[in-house]
């Protein structure tokens, strides 16, 4: 174990996204208050807190849904502070969804395939023709996402409509939709939600795969504070939008706030 | 019975039919890709024929004409784009509905205002009078212009199936259907999506706008040929390209059959609407229509 950290703690490189002092309120909600934490490369790093801790609201943040009131973000030394969800993607953010939003009445390849979407450069007309580079560039896509589609192993489902398969699948297309997009940074929203033991084991060993075999960065936020323990390398803990702790998860387990928070005190 | 008279029934109905699957084309571009009805589909056919016919009185050639009003309809998707649906992004299909009806006025107003009122003849060539080899070979009457607008409507629906199904601007146009909001997040860009398809249902628009114009001239009533092509929505499914072609040759020829065969039963005059009849027992039974993508709910 001890090896392993230490192995580990060699890949993790640069801090490439830091959020500072960010507040982010809706009318009289205050949804994140006066949060800072930064994310290395090549590290997992999980959001946890209880429930209504402002966790997605970060992801949304981060991702450009939202924009705080307060705050900074910078990305890859760049402000990211005005960035749409849309310019997040061509930034190299991808994510998936707590109520996964694959498209629902398409295959499973071609909701991955979407995901190779700004990746590809003929235009509409090369397109509508569908010769010579616009053929070349959907083979070249496909090999790429055939790749995926093998790591994941969802190669049985290919051409099954997304709204057929089961729940723990769709998320695995979800997730296999954003690793197309070759992201530099992966946000997870709740990846083990509503799943059974077995399934939530094995999206954490696709994760820590992913991380592993990519090299991409990713931020996962749980609710379930067991799972993630295992996986990450650094911990942020949420409570009614202020940050109660940061560290490793070791450290974070023992935090008397942490506990409080999970377990309820009387204040 | 007559059968060269049914057969000619039956292939006239048919034909008819083709012209309100081109009517009904541009609704199923739009519902695809935005999940949106937009009632403004007759008024951009009127708009489209319309600028096209008024060019054409100007002394402007023919396939000029045809590049200019195309590019007025492009034009009238980006503003669209802009002052319309960006403003609604994320917003209950609904809003949107509600909005491409404000739309209707507006385009109704300025084609009139802009192009004036009065109606207009247009003449694209292709004669609308019976075969005659065919006429004396089986007896059977078909028009030239009938066969004329089947043949352009099925170039038409050939080309769209083949962009949606194996391009990926179709991909792209199909994930923006389904889930706006993810969309986004995988980096398609929305706006240019929704602008290529306001554009080619424009095309469609003024496709379907010749050939209506040309037969019953370009006027104002042709904003109700709309009308016309939601029987035909309804019973082939509203996102189904080839579901609007297949609803049109329904409607088409039992609309034809019914007036020429139980019409005189009832005196007459049912065409115009036996077609709502047989939608009505349509949304009875399958109400997502033959080709429709069935909605099914988890609970």
């Amino acid at each position: 174990m001890a090896a392993g950290t230490q192995e580990r703690a060699k890949q993790i490189g640069d801090v490439i996204l830091a959020i500072e002092r960010v507040s982010l309120a809706f009318g009289g909600v205050r949804a994140l208050q006066d949060v800072s934490f930064d994310v290395r490369e090549n590290e997992i790093r999980a959001i946890i807190g209880p429930n209504g801790a402002g966790k997605s609201s970060m992801l949304n943040v981060i991702n450009g849904v939202y924009h705080p009131q307060q705050g900074s973000i910078t990305f890859k030394g760049q402000s990211h502070s005005d960035v749409d969800s849309h310019k997040a993607a061509t930034q190299g953010i991808a994510r998936t969804f707590q109520n996964i939003a694959l498209f629902k009445g398409m295959t499973v390849l071609d909701n991955i395939m979407t995901g190779r979407e700004l990746k590809m450069r003929c235009n509409f007309l090369q397109q509508a023709i569908w010769i010579g580079p616009a053929r070349r560039e959907e083979i070249e896509h496909r090999e790429v996402v055939e790749g995926i589609i093998e790591f994941l192993e969802i190669q049985a489902y290919r051409r099954i409509p997304v709204r057929q398969l089961p729940y723990g699948l769709q998320k695995r297309v979800d997730l296999a939709r954003a690793l197309a997009m070759e992201p530099s940074v992966l946000l997870l929203d709740e990846p083990m939600a509503g799943m059974n033991l077995e399934e939530k084991q094995s999206m954490c060993r696709f994760i820590m795969d992913i991380n592993a075999h990519y090299g991409t960065t990713i931020v996962l936020i749980e609710h379930d504070m067991g799972v993630v323990m295992d996986i990450s390398d650094r911990v942020v803990v949420l409570d009614y939008g202020r940050k109660i702790a940061d560290d490793t998860p070791d450290k974070v387990r023992g935090n008397q706030k942490v506990i409080d928070a999970y377990l309820g005190v009387s204040h | 019975m007559n059968w060269s008279f049914f057969f000619e029934v039956l292939i006239g109905g048919m034909l008819a039919g083709v012209m309100y699957s081109l009517v009904a084309l541009g609704f199923v571009l739009i519902y695809k890709a935005s999940g949106v009805f937009n009632f403004a589909q007759g008024a951009m056919v009127f708009f489209a024929a319309l600028t096209f016919v008024s060019l054409l009185e100007r002394n402007w050639n023919f396939w000029l004409a045809f590049a200019m009003t195309l590019a007025v309809m492009v034009l009238l998707s980006i503003i669209t784009e802009r002052l319309v649906l960006r403003p609604l992004v994320n917003q209950s299909p609904n809003t949107l509905f509600m909005a491409t009806i404000g739309l209707t006025f507006v385009l109704e107003g300025l084609s009139q205002l802009v192009w004036g009122s009065q109606p207009h003849g247009l003449e694209l060539g292709v004669p609308d009078v019976p075969m005659e080899w065919l006429a004396q070979k089986t007896n059977i009457n078909i028009s030239h212009f009938d066969v004329f607008a089947a043949a352009v409507a099925g170039i038409l629906v050939a080309t769209l199936a083949l962009v949606f199904q194996k391009t990926r601007i179709g991909r792209a146009l199909r994930a923006v259907a389904d889930d706006h909001q993810a969309a986004l997040s995988i980096g398609i860009p929305l706006q240019q999506i929704w602008i290529i398809v306001w554009s080619v249902a424009g095309f469609v628009a003024l496709v379907a706008g010749l050939m209506w114009g040309a037969r019953n001239g370009v006027q104002y009533a042709l904003t109700f040929v709309a009308l016309k092509a939601l029987p035909v929505l309804i019973l082939g499914g509203f996102e189904s390209v080839p579901g609007a072609i297949i609803g049109g040759l329904i409607i088409g020829t039992t609309e034809k059959l019914a007036e020429v065969y139980l019409g005189p039963m009832v005196g007459g005059g049912i065409e115009s609407w036996f077609a709502y009849v047989i939608a009505l027992l349509f949304l009875l039974v399958r109400p997502q229509g033959l080709f429709g993508e069935k909605i099914i709910d988890r609970v």
